[in-house]
């Protein structure tokens, strides 16, 4: 599935979005950085709380599909402009980290 | 392919501005046209070695090598050094302040990752004088 049909099945907000056709393979859901770049694979989408610039700098280097900011969390202004600059798509949800991975994982079975 | 040597200077003290000398080795990596798994892996080690230097060591540099065979990552700092590698070298052990933490590092998997995504890491450290940190990623041929 592509990050935009994730969109629309789950009614993400979109914070930035430059790459709507990249294809979803798989998920994680983490916000210990380190670990998220340690275990996420090529293609995931990856649901954190984590709001700061750096979770562009891991969403770039792990090559993951999209960031899921869950819980209704809101990107830090200095994210939400690197995300653009890197072309990081960059989503949210009111979710919870659970709800949504339980629900996102269902999409992708 | 003749071989490429690329520098970097790493800024030392502002975690929030880590990465960007990965996120410019990527993008050439990418200009290189190497495989997909091969920058994923370079970049990770990059950016894992970049975040260590600016936590422990105030910056320093990164020198990457990329010829036919293999991309060779050297990350040289004039830090502190490290006094155990075995324990550095443990998933969950860091010595990285309250800072690095809040911001979601010093989970103790920096250098465990880079030997994760690498096909050979060294680490040369001495005490009071500073580290580098050689890994090597292979490309297939």
């Amino acid at each position: 599935m592509t990050v935009q049909q994730l969109i629309d099945a789950l009614s993400l907000t979109v914070f930035s979005l430059s790459d709507p056709q990249r294809q979803v393979t798989g998920g994680y859901a983490g916000d210990l950085l380190s670990w998220v770049m340690g275990r996420a694979q090529s293609g995931d989408m990856w649901l954190t709380i984590m709001s700061n610039q750096n979770v562009a700098a891991v969403a770039l280097m792990a090559d993951v599909a999209c960031v899921i900011l869950t819980e209704g969390v809101q990107p830090d202004p200095t994210l939400l402009s690197r995300a653009q600059e890197k072309g990081v798509n960059l989503l949210g949800t009111p979710e919870s980290t659970f709800t949504a991975a339980g629900r996102m994982g269902a999409l992708l079975a | 392919m003749e071989t490429i040597k690329l520098i970097y200077p790493v800024e030392g003290g502002d975690l929030i501005e880590a990465g960007e000398a990965s996120s410019k080795m990527k993008l050439t990596l990418k200009k290189l046209g190497l495989p997909q798994d091969i920058i994923r892996k370079a970049s990770i080690c990059m950016y894992e070695g970049e975040i260590n230097m600016v936590i422990h060591a105030d910056g320093g540099q990164a020198e990457v090598e990329v010829d036919m065979n293999q991309i060779t990552i050297r990350m040289i700092d004039s830090g502190p050094g490290i006094p155990d590698v075995e324990k550095a070298m443990q998933e969950g052990f860091s010595t990285a302040g309250p800072t690095a933490r809040e911001l979601g590092f010093g989970a103790g998997m920096g250098l465990p990752n880079m030997k994760r995504y690498s096909d050979d890491l060294t680490i040369d450290t001495t005490v009071g004088k500073g580290t580098t940190v050689t890994v090597i990623i292979k490309i297939p041929q």
